[in-house]
This record gives C-alpha cells, sequence and structure tokens, in this order.
C-alpha cells in the first residue's frame, strides 16, 4: 500500500471537530504506540471508521448519549488505536489520554469500555458480540418509535467464524431491521475464509449488501448511505489481507 | 392454582400492558402463551427463534436502547447456554435486565439431563450486582417479578414446577422467619421450604425461609444463630449443593460456627422418572433431609474414649 491513494480529506484542523483531520491520525496513533511510522492505510479499520464519524454519522461530541444519535458499535475490538485516533480528531476523548494506553490508570484499553470513554457505545473484545448487540439496538429503537438514528457495527472476516453472528444475521433479515448496518472488513484473516464471498451470506438472509475498497473513502460513503428499504445492510469494506 | 410459569406469562403480560419501557425476548419458548401480548406489543414482544445467544445479546441492546428487557426460556438455555453472553453483554455493558427461567434444576425428569440445570444459581453467583430470586410459590413468583419488573438493575428469577403449599409475604429481600426455635438453624431456600417445614416437625430448630438469596439479608441470618443454643447451620437449597455458602460464610465470619449444605449433587444420575423421585435421589425428600439434619445435629461419640 502507497499513502498516496489515501490522500488526506482535510488537511488542516477542523475547527467543529476536535480540532484534527484525517491526515492528523497517524500520529495521534503513534501517541499510543509510540510507533512514528504509522501510516493510515496500515490498519485496516481506520479508513471506514473515519468515513462514519467524518461523512455519515449523526453524532455530537458534546452529547454522546443523546437519544436521537447515530451508534457505532465496535465488535472487532482488536486493535484499537484507529477508534481512539478517531474519537479523539472527532472531539469525544482528549488527545492528551492516548499516551496513557492501556495503563492501569487509562481509561483506554486494548479492547475498550463503554463505562470508561464517553462516545464508545459497547465494551468489547470477544468476537461475535457487537452485530447480536446491535440487533437488539435497532430493534429497541424500533420499539421505542424513534425512526431517525441508524445503528452501525464494524466486524472483521474472521469474527464472522463465530456462530453468534450468524443467530443474527438471519434474525435481523427476517425481522427487516432497516436500522442496522454491518461493516465487515475483510482482510482475509478468516482460516477457512468464505467459499462464495462474505456479502452471499447476508444476501441470502434478506439483507442488502454492498463490496467496496475499504480504504477508498467516496465508495465507503456511498455504500454506507445507500437506500435499502425493509432490509438491513452490510457493507463489506475489502482490505489487504492481514499479513 | 395455576403454576409460577402460567402466573409469570399473565403477569408479564399485565405488566407489558401499562409499562412501555418493558420488552420481552423469547427463544421459541412460552410463546403460546404470550401471543395474545405479541399480538398488541408486536415490538416490544419479540420471539428469535432457537437462538439463545441472541436471546441474551438482543436484551443487552434493548437495554443500550432504553428499554428494560424480560428474557425468558428454560433455565438450562437461559442461563447455561449463552453464559458468555450474560457475562458481557448484560453484565460488562452494566445494562439491566430480568432473567426469567423456567424448569429449576429437573422440573422436566423425563427430558433427562439436557434440560436439567441445578448450576443456574452458581453460574449467576459467579458476576457482579445480579439479584436472584427463587419463588417458591406462584404468588411469590408474581410478586417478584413485579418487584425486578420495576426495579433497575439485573435480576435472575428461578421459576419452578415445585412450590410450596401456601406462599409467604415477600418483601424487602430479607429473610423471613418460618419457624423459631432454640437449638440451631435452617435456611431453607424457594420450593425447599415445604420439604423442610415437615422434616423438621416436633424438632427444636429455627426456619428460616428465603425467596431472594443474593443480595443475602446476612443479619437477619446473623441474629437467628446468634440467637439458638448453637451456632450451626443448615442451608437447603433447591440447585447444587454449597451454592451460597460463601454469603452464609461471609455473613457469620465472626461466629465460630458448623455449616451443613444440602441441595443438588454433582454426580450425574442418568436418570429419568418423576421430580419427586431426583428429589429423593440427592437427598431432599422429608425424610432424607431429617435424617441428615439430626445425624448433623448429633455430636459424634469422642474418638478417644
Amino acid at each position: 500500500m502507497t499513502e498516496t491513494k489515501h490522500a488526506p480529506d482535510n488537511a488542516g484542523p477542523d475547527p467543529t471537530a476536535g480540532g484534527y483531520g484525517y491526515a492528523d491520525l497517524g500520529a495521534l496513533m503513534s501517541l499510543m504506540t509510540g510507533d512514528e511510522k504509522h501510516g493510515p492505510a496500515a490498519t485496516s479499520t481506520l479508513d471506514a471508521l473515519w468515513v462514519l464519524y467524518d461523512r455519515v454519522l449523526n453524532v455530537d461530541p458534546c452529547d454522546p448519549r443523546a437519544d436521537g444519535r447515530d451508534r457505532v458499535l465496535l465488535s472487532e475490538g482488536h486493535g484499537p488505536a484507529a477508534y481512539y485516533a478517531v474519537l479523539a480528531a472527532k472531539g469525544f476523548i482528549d488527545a492528551a489520554l492516548l499516551p496513557g494506553f492501556g495503563g492501569f490508570g487509562s481509561p483506554l484499553g486494548y479492547h475498550p469500555d463503554r463505562m470508561l470513554l464517553p462516545g464508545v457505545e459497547i465494551s468489547s473484545g470477544s468476537l461475535g458480540h457487537g452485530l447480536p448487540l446491535a440487533t437488539g439496538v435497532a430493534l429497541g429503537l424500533r420499539a421505542r418509535g424513534l425512526a431517525g438514528p441508524r445503528v452501525f457495527t464494524l466486524i472483521g472476516d474472521a469474527e464472522l467464524d463465530e456462530g453468534s453472528n450468524h443467530e443474527a444475521i438471519a434474525f435481523a433479515g427476517a425481522a427487516r431491521l432497516e436500522s442496522l448496518h454491518a461493516i465487515v472488513i475483510d482482510n482475509a484473516s478468516s482460516t477457512y475464509g468464505w467459499y462464495g464471498g462474505i456479502a452471499a451470506r447476508f444476501i441470502q438472509e434478506r439483507w442488502s449488501a454492498l463490496t467496496v475498497d475499504g480504504h477508498d473513502h467516496a465508495a465507503l460513503e456511498r455504500a454506507l448511505t445507500v437506500a435499502h428499504p425493509g432490509r438491513p445492510h452490510v457493507v463489506v469494506a475489502t482490505v489487504e489481507p492481514k499479513d | 392454582m395455576d403454576n409460577m410459569r402460567e402466573r409469570f406469562a399473565t403477569t408479564a403480560t399485565e405488566l407489558l400492558d401499562t409499562d412501555s419501557r418493558l420488552a420481552l425476548v423469547l427463544a421459541d419458548i412460552s410463546t403460546a402463551q404470550f401471543a395474545p401480548a405479541a399480538a398488541r406489543h408486536p415490538e416490544r414482544v419479540i420471539n428469535v427463534g432457537i437462538r439463545e445467544q441472541l436471546l441474551i445479546s438482543v436484551a443487552g441492546g434493548l437495554a443500550l436502547a432504553g428499554l428494560r428487557p424480560i428474557v425468558h426460556t428454560f433455565s438450562s438455555f437461559l442461563i447455561e447456554r449463552p453464559f458468555e453472553q450474560i457475562k458481557l453483554d448484560l453484565t460488562h455493558q452494566d445494562v439491566g435486565a430480568v432473567l426469567v427461567s423456567y424448569g429449576g434444576s429437573y422440573d422436566m425428569t423425563g427430558e433427562g439431563r439436557t434440560h436439567q440445570a441445578p448450576g443456574d444459581v452458581a453460574l449467576i453467583s459467579t458476576l457482579d450486582d445480579w439479584a436472584i430470586h427463587v419463588p417458591g410459590h406462584p404468588d411469590e413468583a408474581e410478586a417478584l417479578l413485579r418487584i425486578a419488573a420495576t426495579a433497575g438493575g439485573r435480576a435472575y428469577l428461578r421459576l419452578s414446577s415445585q412450590a410450596n403449599r401456601e406462599p409467604r409475604a415477600v418483601g424487602q429481600g430479607r429473610l423471613d422467619l418460618a419457624r423459631v426455635g432454640s437449638t440451631a438453624t435452617v435456611l431453607a431456600v424457594g420450593p425447599m421450604l415445604a420439604p423442610v417445614l415437615d422434616a423438621v416437625a416436633g424438632l427444636d430448630l429455627t426456619v428460616l425461609y428465603a425467596t431472594t438469596i443474593r443480595p443475602f439479608d446476612a443479619r437477619t441470618l446473623h441474629s437467628a444463630v446468634a440467637a439458638t443454643r448453637t451456632a450451626d447451620v443448615i442451608l437447603v437449597e433447591p440447585y447444587l449443593t454449597g451454592t451460597s455458602s460463601f454469603q452464609l460464610s461471609e455473613a457469620l465470619a465472626g461466629l465460630p460456627h458448623r455449616l451443613l449444605n444440602l441441595g443438588i449433587s454433582r454426580t450425574e444420575l442418568r436418570r429419568y422418572g418423576t421430580p419427586a423421585e431426583h428429589a429423593a435421589a440427592h437427598g431432599l425428600d422429608p425424610a432424607s433431609l431429617r435424617q441428615q439434619i439430626t445425624s448433623f445435629l448429633t455430636p459424634e461419640p469422642s474418638r478417644h474414649s
């Protein structure tokens, strides 16, 4: 991967957010890892998370628990540096917290904890919990008559090995959970792969599905905002295979 | 008289009608009993099919979205099968829910081990901040459900076809003084009260009764034990032997005491038959209870004499 393919969306600080743009994410991640070489593309989830928070979500860092907000449930809790970097860039958490990453007194763990950080919707780490929880959140918002908020969950292609996801995929399709959105970051890391493709697993359960380049911001934005009446929606974001 | 499962259905249906923040999540069990509620509240009565991991996760999501979920299936499939979901999607997310099981340790003896869950209360006891209610009568089940549905937090309500003859007043989570004696104390949990009272007939024993075993009413136990001649305590639970002994030990830590735990054995019976036959096999029928209690309370002859 070369950096030129992933040109910054906005080069300068964004005065309406935390004062950081896409170009700053590598530096924010370096605050956590101490690694100076972080290019945004080095992290499989970074572009999808950035596009969500920068272009798609209706969220307000000043009111992170607002009833009408869109929800992002990070299920793939691994490698959360990208997530924390985006939350810091968008003003949900103070960038000064980042160097404490993983420490006993830090709210930033290797897996996030919703009780410790504003803007974090679920505590995750064990695989196969985000999509089932998101299914419940979507059902709950529908039962409360809140038609506006959308629910997004970010999962990995290897995480799909967990059977709990397949309980949710089949049920959400049958329940016509239109507000539910899954983003599968596909870095081809599932041990046995997904014969016939990941999108097909969702489509046969009555989901709407699109597969896009997981680093292409315009394609991600289009895929995440396309209309899908009466169906939940999955975006398979293909990135370079895991080493 | 209806049983606890039927009372749960009528009470929960009424609660769903009156409290728009309540939701009910099912996994193909008891759906017939809840068909009227589902027809009236299709978006708050949710049947996920035979998917017990999803059953709990959906409850976690509903709670995250601001509802109070009541979650129901048989005890083995509610607690044991999706235990990590209970640990992570409810407890670790720090959201509230009311889990309501039916089947107890061996209500469905004919179904075999797959439908028996004597370990459910022990499993929930490993987790932070759960109330555990074990009613001994349909009236108590109804009262505890109303309390749990109205309160916040996490509650496990364990319903069973085993029941005492008469209901007792439920309230405040206190241990209930069912019988006053002067030599030792028996604590009977839920449906164990009737066989315990039969077992101790004519013996000079205090009998305490618990429908809420967690949080544990340490104060009442301590005063009852301090008021008897010996600090001998017998705990009789309708699930795995010794499940709540850690709470009794904490309550009596400052008092030299002896404790006998009675309940379901870990040994797998591999038997079908009836619940009464299983109770007898585990030593929980009145005659077996009496024998174990009197043996525990009778000082053994000194080995040095």
